[in-house]
């Protein structure tokens, strides 16, 4: 019979010194934070430098990790404070480049081809709608503000929970909630004409 | 229930995650309010189109870059060693406390005491310098028998 140990489990086990608990974490949670990490950031090449960074720090912080919350609430938190800081020196950054040098194009979609293949779209047609519809709900996300991004994308794809995100993000569910609404109707308002149409059906 | 509470709820109404009463009560007035209910409607399409986007893969190299900094991450001291080395950074300030302080002694020595005994000594001596005066002691008769005239002008004389 075998069991599967929860993330609190392998997290107090990677503490006693146990290196294939730390194997399963990562093979655990490489996917939801890569792909959490690639929304926030918008580059999937940073994406992945961050979910590294993340698992470098649970890492480090074995010895001293205490299981006093979700095990996914900390480690998306670290995900999250290393998203925004992220986003942050890079706005920095591309302040000082844009003082500097004239913008010579828009790179807003350098990195971001989602791994599909032609084949599955015999219908070229149908398939460049279908990644016109995509480049526009990924668009309608990455125009969201920091914070509104991260809740949505913590509530909509990792599946957590109100308590949960409100720890991440350091805010009481009420104005949690209130953020998600302004998310959504942001969302339904860039997202009119897909919404319009799967409404009507 | 007002539109404006609405706001805290419909989206959890739309994921399914609001208690029975809770739940009731937004049914309830969605039944009444057309905007809420398209409001709803809408909400329920925008997470639809969210869940379209594709999750990728992280690359080939992902788990062995987070090998290599694990790797090149210093290692731990044993505990008993760790507490008897003081972090370098507490050592620095200790240091640098230790040499203001030393440094801050030297610089405000306290001035020489003057003993209590070496005052009598400095009043005899004044005597002594006053007596030494020789055209001093000769008047000092007539300056006791007229203590109104002004003590004469003397040049003060060489010890």
């Amino acid at each position: 019979m075998t069991t599967t140990r929860s993330d609190v489990q392998l997290m107090l086990d990677v503490k006693a010194g146990d290196q294939q608990s730390f194997e399963l974490l990562l093979q655990r949670y490489r996917m939801p934070l890569v792909n959490f990490l690639y929304r926030m950031v918008r580059s999937r090449e940073q994406a992945e430098d961050l979910a590294q960074e993340v698992f470098l720090r649970v890492y480090r912080a074995r010895e001293d990790y205490e299981p006093s919350a979700k095990f996914t609430t900390w480690l998306f938190r670290i995900a999250t404070n290393l998203a925004l800081n992220s986003l942050r020196d890079h706005r920095y950054q591309k302040l000082e480049i844009s003082m500097d040098a004239p913008i010579v194009a828009d790179a807003e979609d350098g990195d971001e081809r989602p791994m599909e293949v032609a084949d599955e779209h015999p219908d070229i047609e149908q398939h460049l709608v279908e990644e016109a519809r995509k480049k526009m709900i990924r668009h309608a996300i990455e125009k969201l503000p920091e914070k509104q991004r991260a809740a949505v994308l913590l509530h909509k794809y990792q599946e957590l929970d109100y308590s949960e995100i409100s720890k991440i993000l350091r805010c009481s569910e009420s104005a949690l909630k209130s953020l998600l609404f302004r998310a959504y109707e942001t969302l339904r308002v860039e997202l009119a004409p897909l919404v319009a149409s799967s409404v009507k059906h | 229930m007002s539109c404006q509470k609405m706001e805290t709820r419909i989206l959890a109404y739309v994921d399914g995650g609001l208690r029975e009463g809770e739940r009731a009560e937004v049914e309830k007035h969605l039944e009444d309010c057309a905007a809420c209910r398209l409001r709803a409607n809408e909400f329920r399409a925008v997470g639809d189109l969210l869940d379209e986007l594709p999750m990728i893969e992280p690359s080939g190299a992902f788990n062995a870059r987070v090998h290599a900094l694990i790797a090149a991450e210093p290692e731990k001291r044993s505990s008993w060693l760790a507490w008897l080395t003081p972090a370098p950074r507490i050592a620095f300030v200790a240091s640098l406390l230790l040499v203001a302080t030393v440094w801050l002694g030297s610089q405000q020595a306290p001035p020489p005491q003057i003993a209590e005994t070496d005052l009598p000594v400095v009043e005899n001596a004044d005597y002594d310098v006053i007596s030494s005066f020789a055209p001093l002691s000769d008047l000092s008769q007539a300056q006791s028998d007229d203590d109104d005239n002004d003590v004469p002008q003397q040049q003060p004389q060489q010890m």
